[in-house]
This record gives C-alpha cells, sequence and structure tokens, in this order.
C-alpha cells in the first residue's frame, strides 16, 4: 500500500506539469478525441452504405464502438507509457529505474499520466450514452452492471495485452511496430463484431489476443441476442475471468522479460 | 563489522551477434573484491574492460552469470528493493532527476520513493544545498541546469537517503575544473567525514588520487591489480612527464638526476622529460633545466588511467 502512495504521488507530479501548459493540454485531448471519432465516421460510412455489418445493425455496432472505445482509452491511460519502453532500454536509463526499490513496470507505466488520453475515452463515452439513450439495452440492474463492469474489465485486458506485447522489446529492442500492431490496432479488432471477420481471424481474437472479451461478448449479453456464431452462452459474462487470467499471464510475461534483461534467463 | 561488498569469482557473460554469428562473450571473469566500510576504492580499467558490468551486478541491475556476490549483506540479485534502499547510485550519462520538475521537487519524490522521514531529508538535503551550493538553482526544472550543476543535484539524490555504499560511475565526466575541484571535495567529506563507503569508476586520475586511498584495476573483464594507489603507481613505474617549451633550439636535455628518458619534439624546441617520482620530483626538474636553457612554458603530464592500466596489464 506504501508503494502505492509513492506511485500516486509520482503521478500527481506528472500531472501537475501537465496542466502548467492548459492550452497544450486541450489542443492534445481534442486531437485524440477527433482520432477517436474518426472510427466512428468510418462506421457511420459503413452504415450509410449497409444496414447490418455481421448481421449486428448501426446502434448495434455503435454500442460495441462505445465500450471498446473507453476500454482502450482507459488503457492506454494506464499503460501508453510503455510506448517508450525501447527508448528507456536503448537509453539505459532503464537501469536507473532498477536501482530504485520500487518495481520497474509500476515505474515506467507512472513515467507519465498523460491526461489527454481521456480525449479517446470521452467520445467512447458520449457514444454510449447516445446508444443507450436510444433505447437500445434493457435497462435492468444486470445490463447497468454490464455496462458499468465493462470498460474497466475490456481496459485491463486490453492493457494486459498491451503489457505482454511491449515486453518484445527486451528481446528486439525496435520491437515497437509489432507492439504497436497489437496496441494501437487493436481497436479494430474490439470495436467490429466477431462476425466480420474471418473463421481463423475470429478464434485469434477470441482466444488467443482475448479481443473479443473486451466488447463484443458483453455487447451480445448487454443486447440479450444469441450469439450468431453458436458459441456459448456463459461466455459473454466470461469477461472478468477472462481479465484476471490476462493479468495473471501479463504479470508473468513481464517478469520472464525484465529477468531476461537483467540476464538471469539467458 | 562485515564487508560492504563482498565477490567470489564473479562472472558475467553476454550473447552477442545476430543469429548465425551468435557466440558469448565474457564480460567480467573471477572478479574477487572486498570493501570494507569505509573505503573509499576507485575502480579503474580502459572502456569496455567490465567496469560497468560490474558496478550494475553490485546494484542488482544485472544477474551474474556465476559467482557469489554480497552487496551490504544483501543478494542484489533477490533483495534488489531493498538493496536500492541501501545504495546511493550516481550514473555519469544518466538522470536520475525528472528532466521538467524543479530539483527542489525531484529531491522531496526520491525522498518519498526511500520512504525517508520528513526531518532526516530536510537535514541531509540542507546539508547538500550548503556544500554543494545548489540554493540559487533548487527552483529551477532539470532540463534547464547546466550539466554541473546536474551533476551536483545527482550526488544530493543518491545520499538523500543515507545509503551505506555510495556508487559512483563516471560522475564527473564533462564538468570543468571548478565543478570537478567541488564534487571531490565534497564526496572525500562525505567519505571521511561520514565515513561512507564509496566506490568510483572513472577516467579521470585526479579523481581517485583526491578521493581513493585503494584502486582496484579490471582489463578484459579480470582485476588486475588491487592495491593502495601509491603502492600501484610505484609498481607500475608510472612515469611522469615535464613537458618543456624552449625560448630557442637546444641539444637533447640528457644527463638531469632521475630522468628517465627525454624525448626531443619540434626541432628541439619542445621536449618531454619522463622520470618516476620516486627518483625526482617536478620542481627539481624544471629547477635543473631552468639552469641550462631558457624556458618559455612548463606543463607536468600526469600518466593517464589507461597507460597507467596498459604498463600493469603487460606485467600481468
Amino acid at each position: 500500500m506504501d508503494s502505492v502512495r509513492i506511485l500516486l504521488r509520482l503521478l500527481r507530479s506528472r500531472v501537475r506539469s501537465q496542466l502548467a501548459y492548459p492550452t497544450s493540454f486541450a489542443l492534445d485531448a481534442l486531437g485524440q478525441a477527433i482520432a477517436q471519432a474518426n472510427e466512428l465516421a468510418v462506421i457511420l460510412i459503413v452504415f450509410a452504405q449497409v444496414d447490418s455489418l455481421g448481421g449486428f445493425s448501426r446502434e448495434e455496432v455503435l454500442l460495441l464502438y462505445g465500450l471498446a472505445g473507453i476500454s482502450f482509452g482507459l488503457a492506454d491511460l494506464a499503460v501508453g507509457q510503455l510506448d517508450e519502453l525501447p527508448r528507456w532500454i536503448r537509453t539505459g536509463e532503464l537501469d536507473v529505474l532498477l536501482a530504485r526499490p520500487l518495481g520497474v513496470l509500476s515505474q515506467l507505466v507512472t513515467s507519465d499520466l498523460q491526461l489527454r488520453r481521456l480525449g479517446r475515452a470521452g467520445v467512447g463515452v458520449l457514444v454510449l450514452a447516445a446508444v443507450l439513450a436510444y433505447g437500445q439495452v434493457e435497462p435492468t440492474p444486470v445490463n447497468v452492471l454490464l455496462v458499468l463492469v465493462t470498460p474497466l474489465v475490456g481496459a485491463t485486458i486490453t492493457a494486459s495485452v498491451w503489457v505482454m506485447t511491449c515486453s518484445i522489446s527486451f528481446w528486439v529492442v525496435e520491437g515497437r511496430e509489432l507492439a504497436n500492431a497489437f496496441t494501437y490496432g487493436s481497436t479494430l479488432t474490439t470495436a467490429y463484431p466477431i462476425t466480420v471477420f474471418g473463421p481463423w481471424l475470429r478464434r485469434l481474437f477470441c482466444y488467443a489476443v482475448p479481443s473479443a472479451f473486451v466488447a463484443y461478448f458483453p455487447t451480445l449479453a448487454l443486447l440479450d441476442r444469441p450469439d450468431p456464431l453458436g458459441l456459448p452462452h456463459a461466455l459473454r459474462y466470461a469477461a472478468p475471468l477472462v481479465a484476471v487470467a490476462a493479468v495473471l499471464v501479463a504479470a508473468l510475461v513481464w517478469r520472464t522479460a525484465v529477468r531476461r534483461y537483467q540476464g538471469a534467463g539467458s | 563489522m562485515t564487508a560492504v561488498v563482498r565477490t567470489e569469482g564473479l562472472r558475467r557473460e553476454f550473447t552477442v551477434g545476430r543469429r548465425c554469428a551468435r557466440r558469448r562473450i565474457v564480460a567480467v571473469s573471477d572478479v574477487d573484491l572486498q570493501i570494507e566500510p569505509g573505503e573509499a576504492v576507485g575502480f579503474l580499467g580502459p572502456n569496455g574492460a567490465g567496469k560497468s558490468t560490474t558496478i550494475k551486478m553490485l546494484t542488482g541491475i544485472l544477474v551474474p552469470t556465476a559467482g557469489r556476490l554480497r552487496v551490504c549483506d544483501l543478494d542484489p540479485t533477490r533483495q534488489r528493493r531493498e538493496l536500492a534502499r541501501r545504495l546511493g547510485v550516481v550514473f555519469g550519462q544518466r538522470s536520475q532527476l525528472w528532466w521538467d520538475l524543479p530539483l527542489r521537487e525531484s529531491f522531496d519524490l526520491l525522498g518519498a520513493i526511500h520512504r525517508v522521514p520528513g526531518a532526516e531529508h530536510r537535514a541531509r538535503l540542507e546539508r547538500c544545498v550548503d556544500v554543494l551550493e545548489l540554493g540559487p538553482f533548487l527552483d529551477v526544472a532539470v532540463r534547464q541546469l547546466s550539466l554541473g550543476q546536474r551533476m551536483r543535484g545527482e550526488v544530493t539524490a543518491a545520499l538523500l537517503h543515507g545509503p551505506q555504499l555510495l556508487v559512483l560511475d563516471e560522475p564527473t565526466v564533462g564538468l570543468d575544473l571548478v565543478s570537478k575541484e567541488r564534487l571531490r571535495t565534497f564526496l572525500q567529506e562525505v567519505n571521511v567525514v561520514d565515513g561512507m563507503t564509496i566506490l568510483l569508476t572513472t577516467h579521470d586520475l585526479p579523481d581517485v588520487e583526491r578521493l581513493c586511498r585503494r584502486v582496484v584495476v579490471i582489463d578484459h573483464g579480470r582485476v588486475v591489480a588491487d592495491d593502495a594507489i601509491d603502492a600501484l603507481r610505484a609498481r607500475s613505474g608510472g612515469a611522469r612527464e615535464v613537458v618543456v617549451e624552449l625560448a630557442e633550439p637546444a641539444a637533447p636535455l640528457t644527463g638531469i638526476a632521475g630522468v628517465s628518458e627525454v624525448r626531443v619534439e619540434a626541432d628541439g624546441v619542445r621536449q618531454r622529460l619522463a622520470f618516476a617520482p620516486s627518483d625526482t620530483t617536478a620542481a627539481a626538474l624544471i629547477a635543473a633545466v631552468a639552469e641550462r636553457v631558457e624556458l618559455r612554458d612548463v606543463t607536468v603530464v600526469e600518466p593517464s588511467i589507461e597507460d597507467l592500466v596498459r604498463t600493469l596489464y603487460a606485467q600481468n
């Protein structure tokens, strides 16, 4: 708990230094929101041509998009700093972190807190609110809980996948592009119904990279519709379990990666 | 009291090269080192000799391939975080400060990270501010500091949690003479007055001469000498040189007592007289030259660490 307090203090100092330049902060946040809204525009344009996508209507896809957007924004806010990992390794600054009495991952993710990333989550919240107001989802207690929990669970899954893929930098210092395919590429895989993908990609997103659990399965539950692919009913409520598993695997991968950097593994 | 650092057969290998040309190189091999509380040890060697690798193992950043290692009575591999609280580390090339924060706030954060009680933190900081004269730039963002100011900040940062062992990796690299001197004086005080154990790597022989009574020389990953600095210098026969610039060309200045070799440059206007400190002094030598010819300029050249190490290595 003591460490948590120290890390929060580190974060506060980061946030303070950002808010020292309010205009630049506001523009950055706006830029992130526009980037997210671009994807929204793509969905709207597609639905101007077709009535359904992989068996889902426009409002249903937007629900998916909203949940995925919030998850992505929160995950980006939490562990987006790992983008900088190759630089930390290349310049040897990682050694400075290892010489401190704190965990390396917690120091890395708190090395900056880019509040502008809230811009992305913000667009997600707006879209989600609009879809809910449109009356797509029955306001049952389970659904209310699901709407509140899904973005957090989704963010946890997304963040775990990022930690795993960023670990590759310990093996291949310039592995950033590969990592980015999973990090920034994940918006694509989470924001669309998995039914639009071919069977192999579906299996990949379902079981290997669990992006289908970020938004797709919870959305099926919210819409109370059967899975068009006939996947087990229980999967739609399994996201929290998947999140726990993802965190455990990510922790293991990260630990192995840091050990490798220190040379214990090789 | 137990030794602050104790290593036995310390070894570290790296795998380098791409897949087809992969090979193992030995960066550090069979290093036995013991450092007692209160010692100030200079850790010398040419680039790539294994100094940094050894220091990284001592601080828990790298894990040894083989050998036994205890630092501050802890196992650096398994107790890295605990050890971090007892170590102060200064990497001359890397900053442990937050570039966008004022120095003072960086210190506050480090105090929190190391869980230093407020009163202790203030007392240590006050002393460093006092001796290292940090006052004028304590509220300036680190990115705006000069290198000399930043290094003073780095050393302060390493001392705020009252470490048992202070490890300095090239602390004076790139500093001007005044900054170097100020830093050396302070480190000497920390060592002599507070009894803090210091391990210092440097390319700057004066750093070592001012601070360390003992020197460990490493080359190709092996310890080639571990001795008191004076004994080491005598043993290596490390010649110093007096370089004289003459008003007009002269014949080689041979026959001066204690001079082992005379080299003539620039048609006899510049001459280099090598001598061993045990045989004569620079002052006596300059006086002897001045009696024979008219001098324009004199410089005394210390043997560089590279030379010292090369001599030592050739002997082994």
